[in-house]
């Protein structure tokens, strides 16, 4: 066996604000986020990489955060859906999925809008497709997957989406 | 704080040849860390507990795409980057392959080395470099090696990796005239390449039912010069079909030629029953899947735009 457990130091810069902790290696970076940080808006749904519901942003790019480990984003930037509204306002895409009604128990919604942004900055004007593509590896079990597309296509339409 | 992995000790590695040394002294009870796609969620069930992990991740300069002569594929290359990469569309069976890989969070963590030195069989990677006939280079404790695909795969979750040797490049011959754009549609001299590949998934994030790998090259518009077809998640390790190659290669394709294959498959796939479907459904939707592969493959070869991706069902 290990003497001790090992613990890695690492330092990584969520939602603009840099954090810097020792943690044991084998801490994923949603359990980084959700018990070191207290950013509990990141949820864990299956926990088993296939529901999206612990989708985060790493580096500019949407990762399932119960797979990775928090070392792995050492030095790098993460987006959680904490850092999507600004000064009291919500983001283009949370005012989408309020306006189009895009959830219903909203478990999955954090997920779900930091995909969609995702999709978005890449595909600025999605087709039906990129939009399939885009929310293929988040699940909503309440199946309200008709009002999240109309809430992406209304972002679509609409202003620069940021970030 | 409820962990679900064993402890392991943590070492970045900050090269390949520092990372080859370091397992080299840490010995059978440590692993190499690329993307985690496939290790972290084994390891979270601790089907996998290494005490020790070196990871490949932060070292510089392991991932590109090389598009000079045939291709290089730096082993830590993401999925989506390949399947975003100009140089990749010349070869568009990759692009098939990476682009439909699980879901875009896990094609932008997942590398092609990661998965491929994980072997799994219902990865998506080996049918495609098998017939695309690629290369894999290695490094390990006795130095470089380039070892054919082919003989790469042993059989699941078996690869010709040494201990403590890892991936740091894949390579793929161009096939002929593919990208040259030399050749449009009607030219007389033909001699056009084209591949796809086509998995049939339940949705997204699982593991494909069947895939199927083709890979041809025209000596005229509807003459096979030569024809690869592999099968993917249906065996111990991508299985591939002389049966339907030599039908591809032995005259005029046509209607028939198409249920021939169709046929070649489905004799030659030893599909198991699982939650991913019984063994009759994998083995019809081989077929299906072998004859749109063969249809998108022949038509890209004769220059036409073709877009296809994973099916799900």
């Amino acid at each position: 066996m290990l003497d001790a457990i090992p613990r890695v130091r690492i330092s990584v810069t969520v939602n603009g604000r840099q954090y810097v902790r020792e943690l044991e290696a084998r801490t994923l970076l949603v359990q980084f986020l959700r018990e070191e940080l207290n950013l509990t808006g990141t949820h864990i749904g299956c926990d088993t990489s296939y529901c999206g519901a612990c989708t985060v942003m790493l580096n500019g790019q949407t990762v399932k955060s119960c797979t990775v480990f928090a070392f792995q984003a050492d030095g790098g930037q993460v987006l959680t859906v904490e850092g999507l509204a600004k000064d009291g306002e919500l983001h283009p895409v949370q005012q989408a999925f309020s306006d189009c009604h895009g959830f219903q128990c909203g478990y999955c919604t954090p997920g779900f809008l930091l995909s969609s942004l995702h999709l978005l900055q890449e595909h600025p004007t999605p087709t039906e497709w990129d939009i399939r593509k885009g929310i293929a590896g988040n699940t909503c079990r309440c199946t309200g997957y008709q009002n999240i597309f109309k809430a992406i296509r209304t972002v679509a339409g609409g202003e620069n989406i940021g970030h | 704080m409820r962990m679900y992995p064993a402890a392991f000790a943590y070492h970045r590695a900050q090269s390949y040849s520092d990372a080859v040394s370091q397992i080299c002294q840490l010995g059978e009870d440590a692993k190499f860390l690329a993307g985690g796609q496939s290790l972290i969620p084994l390891m979270k069930l601790r089907l996998s507990t290494p005490r020790h992990l070196v990871d490949l991740g932060f070292i510089p300069g392991t991932s590109y795409i090389h598009g000079n002569g045939g291709l290089r594929l730096g082993a830590l290359t993401r999925h989506a980057a390949i399947a975003a990469s100009p140089d990749v569309a010349r070869l568009s069976i990759l692009r098939d392959c990476a682009a439909g890989i699980a879901d875009p969070q896990v094609r932008h963590m997942g590398t092609i080395g990661g998965s491929l030195a994980e072997a799994d069989p219902t990865g998506d990677w080996a049918p495609v470099l098998l017939a695309t006939g690629a290369t894999v280079k290695t490094l390990g404790p006795n130095g470089e090696r380039s070892i054919d695909i082919a003989e790469f795969i042993l059989d699941a979750y078996q690869t010709g990796l040494q201990p403590a040797e890892l991936i740091t490049e894949i390579a793929i011959p161009l096939p002929p005239q593919a990208g040259t754009g030399h050749q449009s549609r009607g030219s007389a001299r033909w001699g056009g390449s084209g591949g796809a590949y086509i998995a049939l998934k339940r949705c997204a994030p699982v593991y494909a039912s069947a895939s199927v790998a083709v890979q041809l090259t025209l000596s005229d518009e509807a003459t096979c010069a030569d024809a690869r077809v592999y099968l993917g998640v249906l065996g111990l390790t991508a299985t591939r079909v002389p049966a339907a190659e030599e039908v591809l290669r032995s005259g005029t394709i046509i209607d028939k030629t198409m249920e021939q294959v169709r046929r070649a498959v489905m004799d030659i796939a030893e599909p198991v029953s699982d939650m991913r479907g019984s063994a009759d459904y994998k083995r019809q939707a081989a077929g299906a899947l072998a004859k749109l592969a063969v249809d998108a493959a022949l038509r890209r070869a004769r220059r036409e735009p073709v877009e296809v991706s994973h099916l799900y069902a």
